[in-house]
């Protein structure tokens, strides 16, 4: 495997290689000394079209930890604004001898683009693309699911899992029902049918309007950001009606079964998709998906850098 | 100097038996016995004569971008594609909505002389979709416009459209519209359907155009006038036309070639050759698209020959322009989609390229049958020859071609606008 572009291009065993090898990782987080000199002398470009300050950290952390020198490529404005092309600047870091760049765009497949256009030679990392998808997202999930529910080994299968909010829009959603599926979950995207991408229904999940219904039977229930552009666009009539409908609040949290874990991608919106006491509650899994996002980058970069055959064997 | 004879030499007009069609003082003067004519010679004997092909929706570009397209270039890919009548679409810049625009169109058409070059007015000022541009100054300008369109942009407002439909009767003039309902297509990629949904596109969904040709067709009868649907991409546009039709409502319509052959599909590469407005749909509205051209739904085949630059496709899919070239390619996508599958025979494609799209453009002198009397506008084509699209190779100045490497069916061989020789054996002729 040269490239991360999406969680669909993951098998069950390069899932589960990817997932296992951040397991190992994991450890050395827990070491005095957080480095290993695997990926010494490579170069990792962090290459952000978009603000996302806690993706950008997380890789910046995972690379460094694999001890790659790590260059942060802020490229504010794409093509679409005047600025560099997407283009010039995949020239830019190829003569700078790139390994892996790291991207982050506004738009939909231009990490799909700067894999296959021919502009660049090294491993390209989505990480998120517009409204399409954000595989290490889906991954580290995967991986924080297992751990809770799975004793942190082996497959998904039978895990139920609902993904709740702006289905339309989250390319984390797309990521996770993709890869979700694949190490045998069972996935429900739960919203207002206005937030639901045409064509859901052959989509490989469940789809509901109604989160009552739907937390009895589920063990993992991952909250989406609702972005403040969607709340004036009629996608729902208010906040508060929204909230009423598709939050996570101290109420519905009874409604799921004991062992169920709460997720959310982050940034929150407190008090719109999650009640405060919802995201401070044990329940809540959020400052272990920050953590094993970095395991889960380590794991990826080290995958991609170190060798991955197609089928999902490690090179070592 | 005496005007010169030219014999097409034992050419099979519409596939039908060998003839020799003599051309003088650019009219076909003659229809002989095969061998019998006598001129200077077109050796076509196998090859197919049709009236000169006529593209009711091109984009020339000037004046403004040169850099993409010229009217010489473009007429140059026009003439080696089989037309001997192109409409140049108006948003230019500036935008075609003065009669000084259009008689500059105009003029550089005659100057090239490749192709005839009718300039199509815009409707509004600016394409601006709010005030009607001086459409009888442009009609009654030397470039006589008599095909008005805001292509680019859908002649939202409903009031403007019926303002517009009336108008251009005092001249027999027609509108035809770019059906796309604005609200339903803010920041739109690519047709809304399963696929759009997983690339994360915005979807482009074909109720979008159907609602607006829904529209459009009954304010056309209720004011009694020519509506002209542009690039017709839907099944449901389709029965939309074919129920207007019924009640004798006096709509035509076009397809594009691309709208014929290419499906979604493609967009998965991301790939932004394949970004087109409208975009390309499903193998069922293809289906129903090719079905409707052949029983005469859909009245003709028009290119939307969109040149771009490299820089604007060689880049991430959003930022990407919409559009494809079709010049050099509409004949072969043509017998590749209609007459390979059998839906049309050379009579009826002919048809479709050249007389049906004469008609609503009212493009004088074009789109005759091939007899005695008529202007020798005359494409001749090998239906059996086969070859490989390299954009590189085109006469457009843009290379923005979705077919590129693709080996298509059926060459252009000789053309002749008005008795002259633009074309001899593919190549332009000097």
């Amino acid at each position: 495997m040269r490239h991360l572009l999406s969680a669909g291009d993951l098998n069950v065993d390069s899932a589960c290689l990817i997932l296992d090898t951040a397991a190992q990782l994991a450890s050395v987080t827990d070491r005095t000394v957080k480095k290993f000199p695997t990926l010494r002398g490579r170069t990792v470009v962090n290459l952000f079209f978009e603000d996302s300050t806690r993706t950008r950290i997380s890789f910046e952390i995972a690379a460094k930890r694999l001890s790659a020198d790590v260059i942060n490529f802020a490229a504010k404005g794409s093509s679409v604004s005047k600025g560099e092309s997407l283009k010039d600047t995949a020239l830019t870091l190829e003569a700078m001898g790139a390994d892996a760049v790291v991207i982050r765009h506004g738009s939909s497949g231009a990490p799909h683009r700067l894999a296959t256009a021919g502009w660049i030679q090294g491993s390209v990392v989505n990480a998120g693309d517009g409204t399409h998808e954000h595989p290490t997202q889906a991954l580290l999930d995967a991986f924080t699911i297992r751990h809770h529910l799975r004793d942190g080994t082996g497959d998904l299968s039978g895990v139920r899992v609902a993904i709740v909010g702006d289905i339309l829009h989250s390319r984390v959603a797309r990521s996770n029902v993709l890869l979700l599926r694949t190490l045998g979950a069972h996935v429900t995207v739960v919203a207002p049918p206005t937030l639901m991408p045409y064509g859901v229904s052959q989509w490989p999940c469940a789809v509901s309007y109604d989160l009552d219904e739907v937390l009895p039977h589920v063990d993992a229930v991952m909250m989406l950001r609702v972005q403040s552009e969607r709340m004036h666009a009629a996608y729902f009539p208010s906040v508060n009606e929204y909230s009423r409908r598709y939050g996570l609040n101290a109420l519905r949290m009874g409604l799921l079964p004991p062992h169920a874990i709460v997720l959310h991608p982050g940034p929150m919106n407190r008090g719109m998709e999650i009640s405060a006491d919802v995201a401070d509650g044990e329940r809540a899994v959020m400052v272990e998906q920050v953590a094993n996002g970095v395991s889960i980058r380590m794991a990826v970069l080290y995958l991609l850098l170190g060798g991955m055959t197609d089928d999902g064997k490690k090179e070592i | 100097m005496p005007h010169e004879t030219t014999v097409i030499r034992g050419v099979r007009p519409y596939g039908e038996d060998p003839v020799d069609i003599v051309v003088a003082t650019g009219v076909i003067a003659e229809i002989a016995t095969a061998g019998s004519g006598a001129g200077r010679v077109i050796e076509a004997s196998g090859l197919i004569a049709l009236p000169g092909f006529v593209d009711i929706h091109t984009h020339l570009r000037e004046p403004g971008r040169e850099d993409a397209e010229t009217v010489e270039t473009g007429s140059r890919a026009a003439a080696l594609g089989g037309f001997t009548a192109v409409f140049a679409m108006a948003n230019t810049s500036p935008v075609a909505d003065t009669a000084g625009v259009v008689e500059q169109v105009w003029h550089l058409g005659k100057a090239t002389g490749l192709v005839d070059v009718f300039p199509v007015g815009a409707v509004t000022v600016g394409l601006g979709g709010e005030q009607l541009a001086e459409l009888g100054a442009m009609a009654t300008s030397a470039a006589q416009v008599r095909m008005f369109s805001d292509d680019g942009k859908c002649v939202h407002d409903a009031a403007i459209m019926r303002r517009a439909l009336e108008y251009v009767k005092a001249f027999d003039g027609v509108i035809a519209q770019h059906a796309q309902e604005p609200r339903l297509t803010v920041d739109a990629q690519m047709n809304e359907g399963v696929l759009s949904g997983q690339l994360g596109l915005t979807g482009w969904p074909g109720v979008a155009e159907e609602s607006i040709i829904a529209r459009d067709v009954l304010l056309a009868e209720h004011v009694d006038s020519r509506l002209h649907v542009c690039h017709v991409s839907t099944a449901g546009s389709v029965e939309v036309i074919k129920w207007a039709k019924s009640r004798g409502i006096k709509v035509t319509a076009e397809v594009t070639p691309h709208h014929l052959l290419l499906t979604e599909d493609l967009v998965a590469s991301y790939d932004p050759v394949y970004k087109v407005n409208p975009p390309l749909r499903t193998s069922a509205d293809v289906t129903a698209l090719r079905a409707a051209l052949a029983a005469g739904t859909i009245d003709a085949i028009a290119t939307d020959h969109a040149p771009h630059p490299h820089e604007d496709k060689d880049c991430e899919w959003a930022a990407a322009a919409f559009g494809m070239l079709g010049l050099q390619t509409a004949f072969s996508i043509a017998v590749l989609t209609m007459i390979n599958s059998g839906l049309l025979d050379w009579r009826a494609l002919a048809d479709r390229m050249s007389v049906r799209p004469a008609r609503i453009g009212r493009a004088l002198g074009h789109g005759h049958d091939l007899k005695v009397g008529a202007p020798a506008n005359i494409c001749v084509v090998d239906p059996g020859a086969s070859w490989v699209v390299e954009p590189a190779t085109f006469a457009s100045k843009s290379r923005n071609s979705p077919y590129a490497g693709m080996t298509l069916p059926g060459k252009v061989m000789h053309v002749l606008k008005a008795g002259k020789p633009t074309v001899e054996c593919g190549d332009l002729a000097c």
